[in-house]
């Protein structure tokens, strides 16, 4: 079975949409793609896609965005961590019960985010920081639902 | 605990493996920056990922340029003919000044400031870091672009190079908050630094007495001392000042002149083998004299 193609191409382009440039004024509301799509793909596959890969997908991002090169990885691998723990509980859950704990998750990968920008550099606080916890979670639905159906007719399990 | 996985290592050794590993990313390369060299070839890896990324914006200005209508164009052509013979006019004056101005810096004894060699960049991308106002330009290793090259548009300085990628560099903008740029005031020459806030159009300048004669509406420009940026270029005009006798000095906020939030073509500054700091006249004349022997 060499599908797994599909869960690379989606990362790839998760990455992509994470630095498409866009105007200033939209780009404070731009949601967490890399996570969403890892997070999708940990509760439906969590043998494939596990903290490993999130570690790797964290330092890209980081090195993409020229943050500190750990940093998202970190933030990343706790989220993942904390969805492979309840992956079974998630997959049956409903679409809302599923926004509310997601809307949990990127509000903690977005507070370590800040956590460690302020012990490394300072930086202070600002609501607009934490927009991309409430369009993340908006997309979640759409999101799960295109790659529930990618994953089915490609028949990846 | 029961493992979720029948095989390799459980899901808590895992957690444990990459978390310490990621902290000791951090430690190493936030507070010590021991990955700053091997930066540059890391951005390389993942340029493929900017190129697609800035491909659709290519496309959009592609076809914006395709169909802008005939008038729009001949409206502009007469603008910019207008707006070059002004500048041609002032130019006209600019050599004829340079001119004197060097021979009277000579008669001084003081140190002749030469012509920078400039290039041209355009951007390619906005980081989407909240937390680090950088930009990436279509310039890198190749191009001669090397680290803490001052970066400048046609307004005023714009920030500097922090990281060369062999077609591409980041640029590190002004107001970032882990950048501070020395300044003087054009119009009595006192000196000050003006520290990035994080915020895109807000730089705070510290340290300045109660005492100091420092006014709303004064333009800083460079004053060369910290031997990244060339001396002269306009920063940052003065915008707002609070004397709070309570505290220990005044608080000062400037706006940048560069426009960073519409940034479109970039001028990079300077040669990598050429120090930034000009010779003096006396070295210039020393070095003259030995090639003449």
């Amino acid at each position: 079975m060499n599908k797994r193609y599909v869960i690379y191409l989606s990362i790839f382009i998760a990455l992509v949409l994470e630095v498409i440039p866009m105007p200033l004024d939209v780009a404070m509301y731009r949601p967490d793609w890399l996570l969403l799509v890892l997070v999708y793909w940990n509760i439906a596959l969590p043998q494939r896609v596990n903290l490993g890969l999130a570690f790797a997908c964290g330092v890209i991002l980081d090195i993409l965005l020229g943050y500190s090169l750990g940093l998202n990885s970190l933030a990343l691998v706790v989220v993942i961590y904390i969805s492979s723990l309840h992956y079974q509980r998630l997959r049956n859950y409903s679409v809302w019960q599923q926004m509310v704990l997601l809307g949990l998750l990127t509000a903690l990968y977005n507070l370590i985010i800040f956590w460690l920008q302020h012990w490394l550099t300072n930086v202070y606080f600002q609501f607009s920081y934490f927009w991309p916890i409430v369009t993340t979670v908006f997309l979640w639905p759409w999101l799960f639902w295109i790659l529930r159906k990618i994953r089915r007719q490609m028949g990846l399990s | 605990m029961k493992p979720i996985f029948n095989r390799g290592p459980t899901l808590e050794s895992r957690l444990l493996i990459v978390v310490v590993l990621s902290l000791g990313l951090l430690i190493s390369d936030g507070l010590y920056g021991v990955f700053k060299p091997l930066r540059s070839l890391l951005t390389t890896l993942v340029s493929p990922v900017q190129y697609i990324a800035s491909l659709p914006a290519v496309f959009l200005d592609a076809s914006t340029d395709r169909i802008i209508s005939q008038e729009q164009l001949i409206t502009e052509n007469e603008a910019l003919i207008q707006q070059l013979v002004i500048l041609q006019a002032d130019n006209q004056r600019y050599q004829s000044l340079q001119a004197e101005n060097e021979q009277l810096r000579k008669l001084l004894d003081a140190p002749i400031q030469t012509n920078l060699p400039k290039k041209v960049a355009e951007l390619m991308a906005v980081d989407n870091n909240p937390y680090s106002l950088q930009v990436l330009i279509n310039k890198g290793s190749i191009n001669g672009v090397f680290n803490t090259q001052p970066v400048i548009d046609d307004q005023g300085v714009v920030g500097q190079i922090v990281d060369v990628a062999q077609t591409t560099s980041r640029v590190l903008l002004v107001s970032d908050l882990s950048h501070a740029i020395p300044v003087r005031i054009l119009r009595n020459n006192l000196r000050l630094i003006a520290n990035g806030s994080g915020e895109l159009n807000l730089l705070n300048i510290k340290h300045v007495p109660h005492s100091a004669d420092v006014a709303e509406g004064d333009i800083l420009i460079t004053s060369g001392l910290g031997n990244v940026f060339p001396e002269g270029y306009p920063v940052a005009v003065i915008s707002q000042i609070k004397r709070d006798e309570g505290r220990p000095f005044a608080m000062v906020k400037a706006t940048p002149l560069a426009r960073l939030d519409r940034l479109r073509y970039l001028l990079l500054l300077g040669q990598q083998e050429m120090p930034l700091a000009p010779l003096s006249a006396t070295e210039n004349r020393v070095i003259k004299g030995d090639l003449n022997e």
